[in-house]
């Protein structure tokens, strides 16, 4: 080995302390890049072989009743690859042993061969046999929140029929990777199953025989989805079809479409500033080392070493740093990013799911490692090359001051000497000081934007089910009924307050751009659900016209005072073009809303209902639960207790993971700056410290002119550690928001103190090795070295 | 015999001529050499016109009080600084029409440097220093070599921190000198050192420059080093003051101080 290559490794071994430091902030920056990265990579590659293996349709569509022969119409629409045709139905179901409501959705499958699209995939068990009517598949999810497997039973009330089907197999389908009700947010398997059933049975039962009531499409290579679902539309209009969906908005897809973005996004933003941080201390480092070594730099150039060698030389030291801090990385990540995936497997259903972290990924790592090393090197570096060997062989001229600020205003008398000391090395290089405050609020701000994303999650519930819905229950009748409905729900045991709903499905189109989704009639003396504002203030519903969501306003393209053609996908469909007379700044998703009355004038319908909202006694729920269940026209119920269970369970779960990382993470940003801040004070100022200490200063008096400085730095860093934890948390809900929800933002005391305490712990830590580094000061030997 | 050379009265120099300096044999060829450091408020002159020329294979003492200016000369004719005025030529090639890449080169295959305090590499040993520069260039000596004329052949791995002030000299003397250097420059080598260990360092360099030929120059405020020299030349407040050819070299060990 050269012997340049030896000095090079031996001076990262004498550093080895900030060296471990600097390497673990990669090493966090290049853990959470790998894990984000190759989950996503994972979950990308799997859901396309999915995907492609399980022919997943390209156009879905949904109608009342078409006859058998519209398929081949459909399938002679130009860029229409294959059609496939069924039934879907859903359905309220009786477990054994379950008081909760549980409902399903019955879709029928080909007995034979298996169908042409959205084929199912078999886990356990077997595909139905074509002459037994009553074997169904039943999704993954449910089998096992549930206990079941091939051969239990389940009763299900189809068509106002109560039928037993027995269970054959456990299967998967590409298009419920996310498994969700319709109109709810939060995914509850144990209370919502999917069945497949043998097409046949299903559709006698179902009083569909010769006719469909679902159409799945798959197009041609380059075919536009648009123009097929323009002329699916013009075709399937007369046979109830709501609209036909592309891909792009079919409820799973965009689910895990939306995940995926957001995956993405995490992975280039939180990693992104721990590889700015480690290129500070990268840079503070360096250049305190080229410092040190300043005539040992003059010596190589006296010997003939060239300028790109010596670069290259101090450029080698950072880069080895991320190497070092890369190679841990993409180890730690590679197991978080496993563990991540087992998370994913929670709520989304894969056949396979297999962690695969791509070298590409690796090498994206590496690179991004590389880059942060050399932006950190480039200055001082640069004024290593730059460096006059003649003039570097001469000691440093003795630093430049002045007298503070304080001592000029004339309160100096006011300052013992080593406080003078302390403010004057301060404002001798506020650059510096500024710089290690900057990086010490950065660790701050990361810890506050990990837990900011908890209390963003707890306040985004407790709005949406305490003061948005507060009903505990919630109701969707198979069609819309009169009130007598209501006053008859309301009636029944533990109900302690009923209100009607009317939501009624419509597509709202402003120009070209176009969305599907229920409007919802509030009536302006509702107590359960409202319209409430991210002030938490109920809005008051203008007597005509719509209110929107904001984010629904903005995908739409529409400002209040214009106008949008909303289309009825129900009923007798009327399209008129209704006036957006507000919009409404909300977390949830994309919503719009009428009054009630308002709604009704609008359907040209009496006031009928299409749901009910419930308010029940706890004490009596259950009773309340089996009776829901035997109603054949209650087509769904909901339940907020549970759904909140559920959420907690799972999303909650793997937030909570992720913030742990998080905030480990933002600790070791944390004691790196703040150790690395420390031992850098300590080296510079070693042979003025042991001056005093020769002259009869303390130990204790010169650490507190050393740590004074640095406690100084660490305590005006809370305040900015606050001010850009809130600069990044505002950001990051900006990042994070998608059409389903964005965050609140909710800066609670709690998670403050966390951050400072932090922050406090990693600079005590620090200045107590350093300390310890003081008291060993070998009073003689500092004093011989010349600097 | 003492010969004393006073500049130009005029400030007009003669032009120096680089195939001129070759026929007369010399290795450097300085003229009409100022140095002036702007130090903000103050301007510093170190040196203020010098004229001068080092021979081949000879033995130079630069002697002169501190501030005279020589450490700025001898950084000049090494290649490390270039003067504000003036001409300086290394056979026949003018160092300071060069650019930084080729001063480089020209320090990498021409000289060797000694310094006052050594500037060793604390984190290598007595032999990786020297392997520092046997690695860069062609045809060098081992560093075990090196190591062994100055007479440290049994301390090769010992680290800077583990030597004396003398010893890290000569580990110094022998870096210089494993590349065959043209021309030995020394900064106050025993600068550092008491006389017993600045004698060790002196025979070292002596011994290269007897036994190797190489054209050495050793600056100096110790006006007894300078009766070991082919010739001295005294500097003071930036010029030559005087220039002297000793008849009789004494040998290092026979200096005293």
């Amino acid at each position: 080995m050269k012997a340049i290559h030896k000095k090079l490794l031996r001076d990262l071994w004498s550093a080895r302390g900030q060296v471990l430091a600097i390497g673990l902030v990669i090493t966090s920056g290049v853990a959470m890049f790998i894990s984000y990265m190759s989950v996503f990579g994972s979950l990308d590659r799997t859901r396309a072989a999915y995907y492609d293996r399980y022919r997943f349709a390209d156009v879905f569509a949904a109608v009342k009743r078409a006859p058998d022969f519209m398929a081949n119409r459909l399938r002679e629409i130009p860029g229409v690859a294959a059609v496939e045709t069924r039934v879907a139905v859903g359905v309220n179901l009786d477990l054994p042993g379950e008081e909760d409501p549980i409902s399903g959705l019955i879709l029928s499958i080909p007995p034979v061969d298996r169908a042409t699209l959205n084929d199912v995939a078999i886990l356990r068990g077997r595909y139905i046999e074509p002459d037994r009517p009553d074997e169904v598949l039943v999704s993954d999810g449910f089998a096992k929140a549930n206990g079941l497997g091939p051969g239990s039973t389940v009763a299900a009330v189809i068509n106002g029929t109560r039928r037993e089907l027995e269970i054959v197999g456990i299967a998967l389908s590409p298009e419920y990777i996310y498994i969700i009700r319709p109109g709810e947010m939060i995914p509850d398997e144990r209370r919502y199953g999917l069945f497949w059933m043998n097409h046949k049975a299903l559709s006698t039962a179902y009083d569909m025989q010769g006719a469909f009531n679902d159409v799945s499409l798959k197009l041609q290579r380059g075919a536009s989805p648009e123009e097929v679902i323009d002329r699916v539309n013009v075709l399937l209009e007369r046979y109830g079809c709501r609209g036909a969906v592309p891909r792009r908005l079919q409820t799973s897809h965009w689910y895990v479409e939306n995940e995926l973005k957001n995956l993405r996004a995490s992975g280039f933003f939180v990693p992104a500033i721990f590889f700015g941080v480690a290129a500070f201390l990268l840079h503070v480092t360096l250049n305190r080392l080229i410092s040190v070594q300043r005539e040992q730099i003059a010596a190589l150039k006296a010997l003939g070493y060239m300028n790109r060698e010596i670069g290259l030389h101090y450029t080698l030291w950072s880069l080895a740093v991320a190497l070092l801090g890369c190679a841990l990385g993409v180890f730690a990540g590679q197991g978080m990013g496993r563990g991540m995936i087992g998370l994913y497997n929670d709520f989304f259903r894969f056949p396979f799911l297999e962690y695969r972290l791509s070298p590409d990924v690796v090498l994206a790592a590496l690179g991004i490692s590389m880059t942060a090393a050399i932006v950190g090197a480039f200055v001082a570096v640069s004024h290593a090359v730059k460096l006059p060997p003649a003039e570097a062989m001469r000691p440093e001229p003795p630093a430049k001051y002045r007298r503070t600020i304080t001592e000029r205003l004339g309160l100096g008398h006011l300052l013992s000497q080593p406080t003078r000391m302390i403010l004057r090395n301060l404002e001798r290089r506020p650059g510096r000081a500024f710089v290690s405050l900057f990086g010490i609020a950065i660790a701050g701000s990361m810890m506050i934007v990990g837990l900011f994303v908890l209390d963003a999650i707890d306040e985004l519930l407790w709005v949406q089910w305490n003061v948005v819905q507060r009903q505990d229950m919630t109701l969707t009748f198979v069609e819309a009924r009169s009130p007598d409905a209501l006053y008859e729900v309301a009636r029944w045991d533990g109900v302690i307050a009923a209100e009607p709903q009317r939501s009624v499905a419509a597509r709202l189109r402003f120009g070209h751009r176009y969305r599907e989704l229920a409007i919802t009639g509030i009536d302006p003396d509702a107590r359960l659900q409202r319209v409430v504002d991210v002030s938490l203030e109920p809005i008051e519903l203008p007597p005509e016209g719509l209110v929107l969501s904001k984010t629904l306003a903005d995908l739409l393209g529409v400002r209040p005072g214009q106008e949008v053609e909303v289309e009825v996908l129900e009923g007798k469909r009327p399209k008129h073009s209704v006036m957006v007379a507000a919009t409404v700044e909300e977390y949830m998703g994309t919503s719009a809303y009428m009054r009630k009355d308002a709604l009704h004038r609008f359907l040209r319908e009496s006031p009928v209902a299409s749901g009910a909202l419930l308010r029940v006694d706890p004490a009596v729920a259950e009773t309340l639960y089996r009776r829901i269940k035997k109603v054949p026209a209650v087509a769904g119920a909901g339940l907020k207790a549970a759904m909140v269970e559920s959420f907690r369970k799972t999303t909650g779960e793997n937030m909570g993971i992720m913030v742990f990382f998080n905030a480990i993470f933002a600790g070791v940003i944390c004691f790196g700056v703040s150790y690395n801040a420390a031992r850098i004070a300590l080296s510079e100022r070693s042979r003025e410290l042991a001056s005093l200490r020769v002259i009869g200063f303390t130990r204790g008096e010169i650490a507190y002119i050393l740590l004074g400085e640095q406690a100084l730095i660490n305590l005006l860093a809370l305040p900015f550690s606050l001010l850009l934890g809130t600069g990044l948390s505002l950001w990051l809900v900006a990042l994070l928001e998608t059409e389903l929800y964005r965050f609140p933002f909710v800066l609670t005391a709690k998670v403050c103190a966390y951050a400072l305490l932090v922050i406090v712990v990693a600079a005590v830590f620090s200045g107590l090795v350093v300390r310890r580094k003081l008291d060993q000061l070998d009073l003689v030997a500092v004093l011989k070295t010349r600097e | 015999m003492a010969v004393t050379t006073e500049p130009d009265q005029q400030g007009k120099r003669q032009p120096a001529s680089g195939a001129a300096a070759m026929a007369e044999g010399l290795v450097f060829l300085a003229r009409g050499l100022t140095k002036v450091y702007d130090m903000g408020e103050v301007q510093v002159h170190a040196l203020r016109g010098v004229d001068l020329e080092l021979r081949a294979s000879e033995f130079t003492v630069l002697l002169g009080p501190s501030g005279s200016g020589k450490s700025t000369l001898l950084n000049i004719l090494g290649g490390l600084d270039l003067p504000t005025e003036g001409q300086v030529f290394y056979r026949g090639g003018e160092l300071t029409a060069a650019g930084d890449a080729a001063l480089t080169l020209y320090r990498r295959h021409h000289v060797g440097f000694v310094f006052q305090f050594y500037n060793l590499i604390p984190s290598l040993t007595a032999r990786e220093n020297v392997a520092l520069v046997t690695e860069i260039v062609p045809s060098p000596m081992r560093p075990e070599e090196a190591l062994e004329l100055v007479g440290l052949g049994d301390r090769l791995d010992h680290f800077p921190s583990q030597l004396s002030g003398g010893q890290q000299q000569r580990v110094a003397i022998a870096r210089a000198i494993a590349k065959r250097p043209d021309v030995l420059l020394c900064d106050e080598p025993t600068g550092a050192l008491d006389i017993e260990t600045g004698v060790l360092v002196l025979e070292a360099i002596e011994t290269v420059n007897r036994e190797l030929g190489t054209t050495t120059a050793v600056i100096t405020h110790n006006a007894a080093i300078a009766a070991m020299a082919d010739r001295v030349i005294s500097l003071a407040d930036g010029r030559i003051a005087s220039t002297h050819v000793n008849q009789h070299k004494l040998r290092p060990q026979d200096l005293t101080w």
